[in-house]
């Protein structure tokens, strides 16, 4: 049983944490496989999204996580705020009853800050370049699924690791639950530092995918004002993309994950996409029920009822 | 008019500090140092127990006056300063409007004489509005009367226009303070480079931002001449570059400040603005190498970096929150505890850093306690442990890194041109 308020990321949390939401995440599973998927778990309870960036994926699997859950779900993103401060919107939203805030901001320790100042529940949808705890746990799920264990089992992050959230809750993730974890991609996109987190750092994608049980790739992301930060998504490609030759380099039964959009023939061609080892579309099933588990534990403890 | 400082330890290298002497004062200068002074009228201020050490003088402070007086003003700086010891400061350029002209340099003055409780001295800007483009008119302004050329925090990109400074500075003989970031290099960073910002998800700053203009600034004094003294110092690499520097005869000197012997990175962990400073807390390698530094002279000043902030800039999320930190009220007690009581210098020594050194540096004539010279003096207490509460503190900015720990060298008297003004 967790007992927490608020949910900011798998850096807090113990591996028995993890796997008991991976658990209650396979129940969820078990309840959108139904006809009538509507369970009334959160009925009477109101989940705000408050979303300070964009994001397709990650609104619509709150939403439909919480919907399910029989939940009432407000959408708010920034064109309904403006520039209101997250304190403020937050203790605003706090006090007209939310028992859950999702939140989804571009500074790492937002969700914590917001957290301080509210009652309400805070989940943690996206901080900055810190955490994303529910794309992480969907990963995860799918791994589970597909390799049974996480103990001694190889784990590749290929890709843009600086600006990846996703992946610096992975690997908090898959270290705590035994994984062996190597990182590949150029240095440039690589956090410093980062063996200390307990991880192999690679800046060759072969010597990373070695035996490789699974793969996970990141999306690359070049902002503006670091154009120099690679010379050319040509040359990445050259160097990172995820395709049969490198797959040579990996286990056989090797799979491939990708958070999405993807970048087609960049990342991972478009071969290997369309292959039986890519299980990006399993994946986006997965999101909805793992963050259905988020909630429901979240409400079993934390929130208004204490 | 004369006042009688008794029975007090005076830490000067005219005098023998294990002795107990009584300090006389008549009209702002000390007219006698002496055993058992005696005058009927004088005004008597027992110090038995306690130690004089020369008004401690700030190289490093931010006041923001004018244009920032809402974080703080002269007054409140001034205030501050004589709670922490410090009898001078000096004034960063990066106002608003900047001090780059011979106007603002007479507001900054004759504003001080009203309401500052201590000297203040202001810098004047190398460039106009302290934006690296354009050099200030440099002599009108040391007519007026800056005692150093500074632009802020912020670091000249055109290394040609710094090296032009440089040389045009070396006709008044004026120090040239500089500070280092490459912000090519720390490109928006708010924190260390390195494990704990991985960990929280920062961006991180890394030690070659600083060392790159270390290193740049050194040549360029080597070349041109120049009085360098480079502001803040973080690193090891740093105190290695200035430490090489001066073996080779560069006229270079350069500071740093309690929190960079005292905190790392770490402080920054559970996203604690606190620690947001610039340059930022390093690892423990650095803040071991600028103990070092301290030792072998290296570092010539310890200076407080007093930047204050809001409070409420403070309590922001980590990448939004102001920088700064503030500092004025506790560098002295600060620096004895972390330094002088865990032997790593002694109180002379940190005298010399706190108060000769940057004297000299700025040619101020101050920093001695000797006969006829100007009485500005701290007396402290090494004996008592006191509690740091920064609600107390009398400058605005009401927030410290070391809220609630014990430390020792509390300051009991602050004394101006023969003035107690704490």
């Amino acid at each position: 049983m967790i007992k927490r308020k608020d949910f900011f990321g798998i850096k807090d949390m113990s591996a028995d944490d993890i796997r008991y939401i991976l658990s209650t995440s396979e129940t969820m599973k078990y309840i959108l496989n139904h006809k009538n998927k509507k369970v009334p778990h959160l009925q009477g309870k109101s989940v705000v999204l408050l979303f300070y960036m964009a994001s397709a994926r990650e609104k619509l699997s709150y939403q439909m996580a919480a919907q399910h859950l029989s939940a009432n779900v407000v959408d708010m993103t920034r064109e309904n705020f403006g520039n209101e401060k997250l304190r403020d919107m937050g203790q605003l939203v706090d006090q007209m009853g939310a028992d859950f805030i999702i939140l989804r901001h571009p500074m790492a320790g937002a969700a914590s800050l917001l957290s301080e100042n509210v009652s309400a529940s805070v989940i943690n949808a996206g901080d900055g370049y810190n955490e994303n705890p529910g794309q992480s746990l969907s990963d995860l799920l799918i791994i589970k699924e597909n390799k049974k264990s996480f103990q001694g089992l190889k784990v590749a992050i290929i890709g843009d690791i600086i600006h990846s959230r996703v992946s610096r809750s992975n690997i908090w993730a898959l270290t705590k639950l035994g994984a062996d974890v190597s990182v590949g991609g150029p240095p440039t996109l690589m956090p410093s530092d980062l063996e200390k987190c307990g991880v192999k750092v690679f800046y060759n994608a072969r010597e990373a995918v070695k035996d490789a049980d699974v793969i996970i790739t990141t999306k690359v992301r070049v902002e503006d004002h670091e154009k120099n930060i690679i010379p050319s998504f040509e040359e990445y490609k050259s160097l990172f993309r995820i395709d049969e030759n490198l797959l040579k380099y990996a286990k056989k039964d090797v799979i491939i994950m990708h958070p999405g959009p993807i970048m087609k023939d960049i990342e991972i061609s478009s071969k290997v996409i369309e292959s039986d080892q890519c299980i990006i579309n399993d994946h986006i099933a997965n999101s909805v029920a793992v963050r259905m588990a988020i909630l429901y534990i979240l409400s079993q403890t934390g929130g208004i009822i204490k | 008019m004369k006042d009688i400082i008794k029975n007090v330890h005076i830490v000067s290298p005219y005098y023998d500090i294990n002795k107990i002497y009584d300090i006389e004062i008549e009209n702002g200068y000390i007219s006698k140092i002496g055993e058992n002074l005696y005058d009927d009228e004088a005004y008597v201020l027992d110090c038995t127990g306690l130690y004089a050490i020369s008004g401690l003088i700030d190289m490093h402070c931010r006041i923001g006056d004018p244009g920032f007086e809402h974080i703080e003003h002269i007054e409140s700086a001034s205030m501050a300063a004589s709670k922490g010891g410090f009898t001078t400061l000096t004034c960063q350029p990066s106002t608003k409007p900047s001090i780059d002209n011979k106007a603002v340099v007479d507001y900054v003055i004759s504003k001080s004489r009203v309401y500052s409780l201590v000297n203040i001295f202001p810098y004047g800007s190398m460039t106009i509005g302290c934006e690296g483009k354009e050099m200030t008119e440099i002599g009108e302004m040391y007519k007026k009367g800056i005692i150093a050329l500074s632009d802020g925090d912020k670091s000249i990109k055109n290394t040609g226009l710094l090296r032009n400074i440089f040389k045009y500075a070396k006709m008044f003989d004026l120090p040239v303070i500089t500070s280092c970031d490459d912000t090519s290099i720390s490109n928006n960073g708010v924190m260390n480079d390195g494990f704990v910002s991985a960990l929280l998800g920062l961006k991180g700053i890394p030690e070659e931002a600083e060392e790159v203009l270390v290193a740049r600034d050194i040549i360029l004094a080597e070349k041109t001449g120049a009085k360098l003294h480079i502001a803040t110092i973080s690193t090891e690499g740093s105190v290695q570059l200035v430490r090489e520097a001066k073996k080779r005869g560069v006229n270079v000197t350069c500071e740093t400040s309690p929190h960079y012997f005292t905190h790392t990175e770490e402080s920054v962990i559970g996203y604690n603005t606190l620690a947001k400073v610039k340059p930022p807390l390093r690892n423990d390698k650095d803040r071991k190498a600028i103990i070092e530094g301290i030792k072998d002279d290296t570092i010539d000043v310890i200076s407080s970096s007093h930047s204050p902030a809001t409070i409420e800039g403070k309590d922001e999320i980590f990448d939004s929150a102001e920088w700064g930190i503030s500092s004025l009220e506790t560098a002295f007690p600060v620096s004895y505890t972390y330094l002088v009581e865990k032997g790593h210098i002694t109180l002379p020594k940190l005298v010399e850093k706190m108060s000769i050194n940057p004297s000299k540096i700025l040619n101020i004539k101050k920093g001695f306690i000797k006969e006829n010279s100007e009485a500005d003096i701290t007396i402290i207490d090494i004996n008592n442990e006191f509690t740091v509460d920064s609600s107390q503190f009398y400058s605005k900015a009401k927030f410290s890194l070391y809220d609630g720990m014990s430390l020792k060298g509390n300051v009991k008297y602050t004394i101006v041109h023969g003035k107690i003004i704490y």
